[in-house]
């Protein structure tokens, strides 16, 4: 079997594999960035409960690794009453787990924003939760951007996994390809290469038009 | 509490400590492959030959954007369609240390990088040779700078390990598989490979951040 004739074969099985993997890497970036933002916040509450959740959550996450998390979250769960569909369940350890470097990201941007600005908005009398949404958390967002930016990255590398527990994603497909056709080279290279051409040609890209973006919107073009 | 048997768990406990020492075997072997193909790639970018490095540019962008298990897989069937069998460890060695290869490699370039100019100027009045200046002049000042990024790798790999049991290397996560299909109790051993990786990394990663200060410290950089 030549190659092409091995695309016109698997060419819509591969395809949906990859729609399935866009659709993982959007859901749980959304995750991520809800969760990052929560935890990072929560990170830095003056209340140390508060303060204790999301240092406990962004540790665990951060200390083990995203495939024990996967099945911990899919077999151990239910056992706790907590059932999720395979799909749910992939991309809820993804998002979680890119979610706690995430928390990090958020932290270290918000702390980055200079002392002055805080003061201003104090100046202004601004209410915490005011200055915060209103001064901080937009030039925060310039600062983290181009941390995101890898993130995305380890997001969608990460969305792999959940072949593991069978979601019918990109990774699952030339597994079993492979399994039926033995064509290693055709079916893991191909895969190889779509996941390169999403990272390099569309997660890239649009992350620095955000960057872009979110400059002008500042007016630091 | 929640089913949690504590019998079940000090008897699978002796099985995960053993796969707990071929985890680390894995991390170790891996890093060490990670630490010198690193720096081969780094090096491989500072060449005069621009062709060369954008190739290995593109390589290392490409080994980084795509998912590791994927690479493992690749390696490790890949090999027999042309006659060439690897055993899972031999298939996992090389996967999982190209892989932080191409990481450690941007680790290098950004400590290289931070070396002045000056360096090189005076190196070259002194006559040396080139792998002269890199060995006892630009590496050893490069080297402080990247410490952190190949400490936060090291934890790394450790972390990446359990994707090696989909080739079936006998690591924490395999073990806990076959201790789940055995007996069909998922929670102890999954709850107790998570345990054992916090057990493990949050001292590490502590520890070289330690190691780190202590570093620049030694070296007078603040």
């Amino acid at each position: 079997m030549t190659y092409f004739e091995f695309l016109a074969q698997y060419g819509d099985r591969i395809l949906s594999g990859t729609l399935v993997t866009i659709g993982l890497t959007v859901l749980a970036a959304i995750l991520a960035v809800v969760v990052a933002l929560a935890a990072g916040l929560m990170r830095m509450a003056p209340n140390f409960a508060v303060r204790g959740v999301a240092t406990v959550y962004i540790e665990i996450f951060r200390g083990t690794s995203l495939l024990v998390q996967l099945y911990w979250i899919f077999f151990v769960l239910p056992l706790f009453g907590i059932t999720m569909e395979k799909f749910t369940a992939g991309f809820v350890a993804v998002g979680m787990n890119l979610g706690a470097y995430g928390a990090e990201l958020v932290r270290g941007a918000i702390l980055a924003v200079p002392k002055g600005q805080w003061e201003a908005g104090l100046a202004l009398n601004m209410s915490p939760a005011k200055r915060m949404v209103r001064v901080i958390l937009p030039q925060a967002v310039l600062i983290m951007l181009p941390g995101w930016g890898n993130l995305m990255i380890e997001l969608l590398k990460g969305t792999a996994l959940v072949a593991l527990i069978s979601v019918a994603d990109l990774m699952f497909q030339v597994k079993q390809i492979n399994g039926t056709t033995f064509m290693s080279a055709e079916s893991f290279g191909t895969a190889l290469i779509i996941y390169y051409v999403i990272a390099r040609f569309m997660l890239t890209p649009s992350m620095r038009w955000l960057e872009r973006f979110m400059r002008r919107k500042m007016g630091r073009a | 509490m929640f089913d949690w048997r504590w019998d079940f768990t000090w008897e699978i406990l002796p099985r995960l400590i053993v796969a707990t020492g071929n985890t680390l075997l894995a991390a170790g072997l891996g890093y060490g492959i990670a630490v010198v193909l690193g720096l081969i790639l780094a090096l491989a970018q500072r060449t005069p030959s621009r062709a060369l490095t954008l190739a290995v540019r593109e390589a290392v962008e490409f080994i980084r954007s795509t998912p590791l298990v994927l690479q493992i897989f690749f390696v490790f069937y890949v090999g027999p369609q042309f006659g060439l069998r690897l055993s899972p460890w031999t298939a996992g060695m090389i996967a999982i240390g190209l892989h932080y290869a191409a990481y450690l490699s941007e680790v290098y370039r950004g400590g290289l990088e931070s070396v002045p100019k000056g360096q090189w100027e005076a190196a070259t009045s002194l006559n040396l040779s080139t792998a002269r200046t890199y060995f006892r002049v630009i590496i050893p000042q490069a080297l402080p700078p990247s410490l952190a990024g190949m400490g936060n790798y090291l934890v790394g790999i450790f972390k990446d390990t359990p994707m090696l049991s989909v080739i079936g290397v006998a690591e924490l996560m395999h073990t806990a598989n076959a201790i789940g299909s055995e007996t069909y109790r998922f929670l102890e051993p999954y709850t107790l490979v998570g345990v054992i990786f916090l057990v493990i990394s949050l001292p590490t990663a502590a520890g070289i951040r330690l190691f780190e200060s202590w570093v620049r410290r030694k070296l007078g950089m603040k």
